[in-house]
């Protein structure tokens, strides 16, 4: 093996949520499994685990992917936050509590991703329209059909976010 | 078979070399195609993965009137580039047109080249007739359930659709696509990257195994060139073509003097509709002269039950993506 080349990690470093774990894992894990299995976060959410539903949002260096189709180890050396990173001096964050008054849920299983895709939509600038929020929220699939609620929720923090500036 | 195996590469020269010298290696990009096909869909035998996710292939650069794009750009880094927006338009559109932001955020250019078709024989093994998994299977495709599927360059053998909406307006520019491999760099024309099905589908692309796709170089049109890309989908947005056009037209006092005309949703592979562009040029900006170019565009379909539609709806699709572009002048 060259040693241009890294070696297969079985130890393999993630920062999440500005903490940083050594995790030993097999090389085909994903950086959802390793969230959820290893790291006991469990707030992201496995639909497909196929790159189709969006359920398992996070941010890798502030922006939105699916953590389904990533390897734990590609992320080694990269920020990941996921949902339980949000919070606010402990208070839910503004998207969160967005959804709550605006009952942009019925089951929930979607919403860790869509809260996810949406704080970066909002940090995107794409929030500027009712039609804007529905395509660049369309990668976030909700059995549960609550997309008008959420799509009034996001509208909501876009609103707030226009006045204080 | 040695079975799963990652490393990261850390220059090209070693990732090419060590993709090169071994069967079962491939390159690893955003992932968004191969880790699917790897581990979740089992249709890539597991292999050695090279990760080439952090080598310095990432960057637009403008070179007098060419876009230079490193093959590791990401599909939303060149959606968002101010000359695309500028001098190709419809790069960007059919950019966003793909996949969600997520995918995009973690898509490649060159991966996106390279994406595997979506034809659902093709990506479940379940199914054994697949001359494009298994030469001289059979297809499943040609007498099962049909709809996302091909209807130009298609046959018998084979009907999987070429999905990428990128590559549509990529043909019609004539982009390159510059290659670092074993033996050396070479510069592959677009025209040239993808091989036509024919009786060996399992054959994608004139690439040799082991050669990485380092640059992707997008002529830009001619200042006061329009663009559009149009692209008929079932739902309005997150979902792969049915059709698609990507068009681009010089009008000059009603008469136009350079067109530009690619397909998606049709093809087996990115498809040039180089009749339709002769019909265009030279004639009057018309709803005629769009309907005879829609006719010339689609010559000799091979559709099977599922895709017949297609035939109208890439029509259609022409039509109107000529008229958007054209400022409706007819
Ligand atoms: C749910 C979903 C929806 C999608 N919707 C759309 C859509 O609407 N429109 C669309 O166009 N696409 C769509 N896609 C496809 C997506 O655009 C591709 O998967 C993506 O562009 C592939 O890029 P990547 O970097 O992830 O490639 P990877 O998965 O890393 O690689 C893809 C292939 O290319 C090879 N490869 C990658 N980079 C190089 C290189 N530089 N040199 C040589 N070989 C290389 C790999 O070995 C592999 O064989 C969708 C994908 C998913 C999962
Ligand atoms: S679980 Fe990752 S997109 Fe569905
Ligand atoms: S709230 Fe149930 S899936 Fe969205």
């Amino acid at each position: 093996m060259s040693d241009a080349l890294r070696q297969t990690p079985e130890l393999v470093t993630l920062t999440v949520n500005g903490s940083v774990h050594q995790v030993q894992l097999d090389s085909r894990t994903t950086l959802l499994d390793a969230l959820r299995d290893h790291l006991e976060l469990s707030g992201t959410k496995k639909g497909c685990d196929q790159g189709a539903c969006g359920a398992c949002t996070v941010l890798l260096d502030g922006k939105r992917i699916v953590s389904c189709l990533v390897l734990a180890a590609q992320c080694e050396g990269r920020e990941v936050t996921t949902v339980e990173g949000v919070t606010v001096d402990g208070r839910p964050h503004a998207v969160q509590e967005a959804f709550c008054r605006h009952d942009a849920l019925q089951c929930g299983y979607c919403t860790p991703g869509q809260v996810m895709s949406a704080i970066s939509l909002l940090a995107e600038g794409r929030a500027g329209s009712d039609d804007e929020i529905r395509e660049f929220m369309s990668g976030n699939l909700c059995r549960c059909g609550a997309y008008p609620n959420i799509v009034a929720a996001i509208r909501e923090v876009a609103g707030q976010e226009a006045t204080s500036r | 078979m040695r079975g799963f195996e990652y490393v990261r590469a850390t220059d090209v020269g070693s990732a090419v070399a060590l993709v090169s010298g071994d069967p079962g290696a491939s390159y690893l990009a955003g992932g968004t195609t191969q880790l699917d096909l790897m581990l979740k869909d089992a249709v890539v035998p597991q292999g050695l993965l090279v990760d080439i996710g952090r080598l310095p292939l990432r960057g637009i650069a403008t070179d007098g009137d060419v876009l230079r794009v490193g093959a590791l750009t990401t599909m939303e880094e060149l959606a968002a580039d101010p000359v695309v927006a500028e001098r190709v338009p419809f790069v960007s559109e059919a950019l966003l047109a793909g996949a969600s932001t997520q995918l995009r955020n973690m898509a490649t250019i060159g991966g996106n080249l390279l994406q595997r078709t979506r034809c659902r024989y093709f990506r479940d093994i379940a199914v054994t007739d697949c001359n494009k998994r298994t030469p001289g299977s059979g297809c499943a495709a040609v007498t099962g359930a049909a709809r996302m599927h091909a209807i130009l360059g298609a046959s018998a053998h084979c009907i999987a659709l070429h999905a990428s909406d990128l590559c549509v307006p990529l043909r019609a520019l004539d982009a390159e696509v510059r290659v670092e491999g074993a033996a050396g760099q070479r510069t592959i024309a677009f025209a040239d990257l993808h091989v036509m099905p024919g009786e060996r589908p399992d054959v994608e692309t004139v690439l040799r195994h082991g050669e990485m796709i380092s640059e992707v170089l997008v002529p830009l049109l001619p200042a006061g060139t329009r663009s559009g890309y149009l692209k008929v989908r079932d739902r309005v947005s997150y979902e792969f073509a049915l059709t698609s056009a990507a068009a681009a037209l010089s009008i000059e006092d009603g008469v136009i003097t350079l067109a530009r005309l690619a397909l998606g949703g049709v093809g087996t592979v990115p498809w040039r509709a180089t009749e339709a562009e002769r019909v265009l040029v030279g004639a009057p900006a018309t709803a005629r002269t769009f309907l005879a170019a829609a006719e010339a565009a689609i010559q000799d379909p091979f559709t099977v039950p599922g895709t017949e539609f297609k035939v109208e709806l890439a029509k259609r699709t022409i039509v109107r993506v000529l008229r958007t572009v054209s400022g409706e002048q007819s």
